[in-house]
């Protein structure tokens, strides 16, 4: 079957060929669709095929496949899509854990890859590649957002939480790098916990005036439902993902009013983001999230590389991606030295408009942010 | 029992030929499949050691299977940052070489499966199932929270360990690596139920009181058999690490204990060959049903549950039309 | 370390025990009446949660929300017992556990196709919601008060279903003897599937009342199935009353480890790596606690093994 397919795109390419001079370009989408992380891939992969789809690049082919959320299957995924469909490129990893175990590999062997949203600090740092590419952020860039804007927001005196596994430690680590404010209390909690009434109660009794969390998916839902509950009413800021548009909704009005870091929000002004957030609602009925702007962009950066080089030239291509030659949902857009992008970041505030819940920037936390960890690559 | 014997070699071979002739049509993949099978079959295999045959429902075997999967990670990735493994008291330093990892991860699962067998012996029936399922828990927790190996990130190791004489990143001979083990692994669980120590542990299985009053006393024996079934397990997930380059907390979830029982009981609890049936099967429906939908897993919860419910011996049961293993 | 903290954490320990007791109750009972493993059991605790949010969204009302989820969860419980779980009883353990294992798959897979990916929204209602003060000056979400009265509530009415009702000492005889009682002329099968019901509709208002709290998802039923069989094992299988003091100890054991742990191991080491250890070490606590238990008494606290 898969023969047939390499087959039928090799004829699709030579007709084509006589047509335009581009050379055909596949890409392996590896992310999440099934299971209780389902809707952060699904998000991805919208943003991802709006943007192939309003290119109508008939040289670009995507092959798109469900990691479970689980690092096995991920890693078979790669090395299918890289021996059987012989992709150039992969893409589409939510998670920081998958993206360790898919990429190290995947550059060695070669292939280039994107990242639509998991950028760990071993891959910024002693793990970089020329090969590796990160659209969204470098993991820590929101929390730095949340914690330099934290002071402003008058917060001086901080309890700050996260769960306890690598990217947890991360966070507190990336908050606490621009904090100018006292931490009076840090917290680890379980992975998947869903009752905070015990780490509530230690807020309460710490004296702190402002909380951060970084509590992905069901656990910032369980938290912030159960926080606004307590009434203890200290302000709370924590990154974007913690205050997506699909876990907002969920958490309903206890999340009005919260801070995040970000990198993105429906409101930005430019053109780019506009024509983005009103085809995205017409084509799926939805607000996106920001999973859905960075694989709206990646698709963006990956195109502006495929019309400017052949992917078979990776020298080449490489410079073509790194010039970032697109418009970014984001504004301005550019990468740094590690392949990481060097951006602006702002802190959003969940408001109420209408009927549903949604982000709006209050603030700009920090100028042209890039990675923290570029004096540890050598590339 | 011919009927048997000649699914159990038509089954076999065919685990054989289907990555020769994905090797011929250059389908890769086809054969990173069957290596799969083969390893997974290898934990199951170790599972049916206490099930099968000591009657022991273990629904901790992830931890065996994860503790190899780390002797991997732990013993291969200091190679590749170039540092010692340790330093204290003596400076040992890691190893890409199968043989000696495998080597600690069979031992290092047999301590762990006699650490955890010489207490959970202590009870029976579904405390059992739980008191397996609590230590697997608790080794799952403690690797997502201990920083110094990766955490729930894992330890990554960028090229295959290798083996004297072969190039482990050539699909087809790695192939070949895991199917030779899980063939010396069958043949060693037919020798062991035929032993001695097989039979007195069949014995104590249907009877222990009968045991006892023969002098042997069924704790050691069941004990035994859960280091061997520990080791083989533990054996299979440096071989799982291996294929995928990877190890993670996620091979010690209690989700990968429930797969590898069902390995065992989609096959037919007790049968030789059924961990290979069961695990073929399951890769097979996973593979193909997840080109099929999005929502595959359903599909996949309704044949299971029509093969428990239909199929009673499992497949091999089914397919050999005996419904109850030989013992 | 203030004395109201430890209170409130007590109060939270608490809270945490008692649902867990209504989730782990219709296990034991299934257990102990039916000989039955159910991993199943936190799906219907998923059904129950999300029977709450879908009609709580639509009407408007928490309550009549919280009725639908007794209503769905039982009757799925019913639906899936005279279908599936009826054919299990004269089965081994492993076969029990293979066809539950793939019901979770069902039901998890089920749900994502009729509701979709994205967690669901479910508040707790609005004369509910908010701390009140209790006596010391102790400010304490009056929700989780009502959970724990509920809870307590609930115990109460299946200790006094168990032992003063008609459908009790039948329930007690199905666990004593099978045949005898089917022998006298009980219709066993009527009422193995009006415990089942019985033990699922309790599930789904256990996965009602905490979804208020947390977040209505698919797969929220998998880590409390682990916790409840962590209790029920605890305190015996097919006891009730093992069943209430496994749950209260699970509860307790795990709120003040986590908050007492981090704290004792901030004396003996650097405040960072404390939080670390001490929330690595209170993540396998309950595990600890089980295996404690176990080892000195094989069947459970109130178990007869």
């Amino acid at each position: 079957m898969a023969g047939f397919k390499t087959l039928a795109a090799g004829l699709c390419a030579l007709a084509l060929a006589t047509a335009a001079q581009a050379e055909p370009l596949k890409v392996g989408m590896i992310t999440t669709l099934s299971g209780g992380g389902a809707s952060l891939g699904i998000d991805t992969r919208d943003g991802f095929m709006l943007a192939v789809k309003q290119a109508g690049n008939p040289d670009l082919e995507v092959v798109i496949e469900d990691d479970q959320r689980k690092p096995d299957i991920a890693v078979q995924l790669a090395d299918k899509m890289i021996q059987s469909e012989k992709v150039d490129v992969l893409t589409g990893i939510v998670w920081s854990n998958l993206a360790m175990a898919v990429v190290p590999a995947a550059t060695a062997q070669g292939k280039f890859y994107l990242s639509t949203n998991a950028a760990p600090s071993a891959l910024a740092g002693k793990g970089c590649n020329p090969n590796y590419f990160s659209v969204s952020y470098q993991n820590d860039n929101l929390h730095e957002a949340a914690g330099a804007y934290a002071a402003k927001a008058g917060i001086s005196k901080a309890f700050i939480m996260a769960p306890n596994y690598p990217a947890g430690q991360d966070s507190l680590a990336g908050f606490k790098r621009f904090y100018e404010g006292e931490v009076v209390g840090e917290v680890y909690t379980q992975l998947g916990q869903t009752d905070y009434a015990g780490e509530i109660a230690q807020i309460r009794a710490s004296g702190a005036d402002g909380v951060f969390i970084f509590l992905p998916g069901g656990m910032g839902i369980s938290f912030v439902k159960q926080y606004a509950d307590s009434g203890v009413g200290l302000p709370l800021i924590g990154p974007a993902f913690s205050f997506e548009q699909s876990i907002i909704q969920a958490m309903g009005d206890a999340a009005l009013g919260v801070l995040n870091g970000a990198n993105w929000s429906p409101d930005l002004g430019n053109d780019a983001n506009q024509t983005f957030v009103t085809s995205f609602q017409e084509e799926y009925g939805r607000l996106p999230s920001v999973y859905a702007s960075y694989g709206y962009d990646t698709a963006n950066l990956l195109l502006s590389a495929m019309g400017k080089a052949d992917v078979k030239d990776a020298d080449a291509f490489r410079a073509a991606l790194k010039e970032a030659d697109f418009a970014s949902v984001r504004g301005d857009f550019a990468f740094g030295p590690t392949n990481h992008p060097v951006q602006d970041l702002y802190v959003r505030e969940v408001v109420r408009m209408g009927d549903i819940l949604t982000n709006r920037i209050v603030g700009t936390a920090m100028e042209d942010r890039g990675n923290a960890y570029e004096g540890e690559c050598e590339m | 029992m011919i009927r048997e014997g000649l699914l159990n070699t038509l089954l076999m071979l065919g685990l054989l030929a289907v990555p020769l002739i994905a090797q011929a049509m250059g389908e890769p993949f086809v054969i990173t499949l069957a290596t799969k099978v083969a390893i997974l079959a290898l934990a199951g295999v170790g599972l049916n050691v206490a099930l099968g045959l000591g009657g022991m429902v273990s629904l901790g075997h992830a931890a065996f299977f994860g503790i190899g999967g780390y002797a991997m990670g732990i013993l291969a990735a200091p190679v590749q940052a170039y540092e010692p493994l340790m330093t204290w008291p003596i400076e040992v330093p890691g190893t890409k070489s199968m043989p000696v990892i495998w080597a600690a991860a069979m031992a290092a699962g047999a301590l762990a499966a006699l650490a955890i067998g010489a207490l959970s012996l202590r009870t029976a029936g579904v405390y059992f199932i739980m008191i397996t399922l609590a230590f697997g828990q608790m080794l799952f927790y403690f690797a997502i929270s201990w920083p110094a190996y990766g955490g729930e990130d894992g330890l990554s190791i960028y090229v295959r360990n290798g083996f004297p004489g072969l190039n482990t990143l050539d699909p087809i001979q790695f192939f070949a690596l895991a199917f030779g083990l899980l063939a010396l692994a069958l043949l060693f669980a037919h020798l062991l139920a035929r032993s001695r120590f097989g039979l007195a542990l069949q014995g104590a299985r249907q009877n222990p009181a009968r045991v006892a009053a023969l002098g042997i006393r069924p704790y050691t024996l069941r004990l035994t058999a859960f280091v061997i079934s520990g080791a083989i397990t533990a054996l299979a997930g440096a071989l799982f690490a291996d294929l995928n380059r990877f190890v993670s907390p996620a091979m010690l979830s209690w989700q990968t204990s429930g797969e590898i029982m069902v390995f065992v009981i989609l096959g037919g609890v007790g049968r030789l060959f059924g961990p290979v049936a069961g695990a073929a099967l399951f890769i097979l429906l996973e593979h193909w049903l997840g080109g099929v939908s999005d929502y595959w897993k359903l599909f996949l919860g309704l044949i299971l549950l029509a093969i428990v419910l239909f199929a009673r011996g499992g497949m091999i049961g089914a397919l050999a039309g005996r419904q109850v293993a030989h013992d | 370390m203030s004395a109201l903290l430890l209170i409130e954490q007590a109060l939270n320990g608490l809270q945490y025990g008692v649902m867990l007791f209504v989730m782990a109750a219709g296990l034991t009972l299934v257990f102990g009446v039916m000989g039955l493993i159910n991993l199943a059991h936190g799906s219907l605790y998923m059904v129950g949660a999300f029977a709450c949010a879908a009609v709580a969204a639509a009407t408007g009302s928490f309550w009549l929300g919280l009725a639908a989820s007794l209503a769905a969860a039982a009757a799925a419980g019913a639906l899936v017992e005279l279908t599936v779980i009826r054919r299990l009883y004269a089965r081994d353990h492993l076969d029990q556990v293979l066809a539950t294992f793939a019901l979770i798959l069902v039901f998890s897979e089920g749900t994502r196709w009729l509701f979709g990916s994205f967690p669901l929204y479910l508040d707790i209602p609005a004369g509910l919601s908010g701390p009140v003060t209790l006596p010391g000056g102790l400010d304490y979400p009056l929700y989780r008060l009502v959970l724990i009265g509920i809870g307590l509530a609930i115990a109460g009415g299946l200790f006094w279903l168990i032992g003063h009702t008609r459908l009790g000492i039948r329930i007690r005889a199905g666990e004593a003897d099978r045949e005898m009682i089917a022998a006298l002329g009980v219709d066993i099968s009527r009422l193995y599937t009006a415990v089942f019901a019985l033990g699922a509709a309790l599930a789904g208002l256990a996965g009602a009342l905490v979804g208020a709290l947390q977040s209505v998802q698919v797969g929220m039923g998998e880590p409390v199935l682990i916790l409840a069989f962590v209790v029920i094992v605890i305190g015996g299988i097919g006891s009730i009353k093992g069943a209430f003091v496994g749950a209260l100890l699970v509860g307790m054991t795990d709120t003040l480890g986590r908050f007492l742990l981090p704290a004792a191991f901030g004396h003996i080491m650097d405040p960072s790596s404390a939080t670390s250890v001490g929330a690595a070490l209170a993540s396998m606590l309950i595990y600890i606690l089980m295996a404690g238990v176990l080892v000195v008494r094989p069947g459970g606290l109130y178990g007869r093994a």
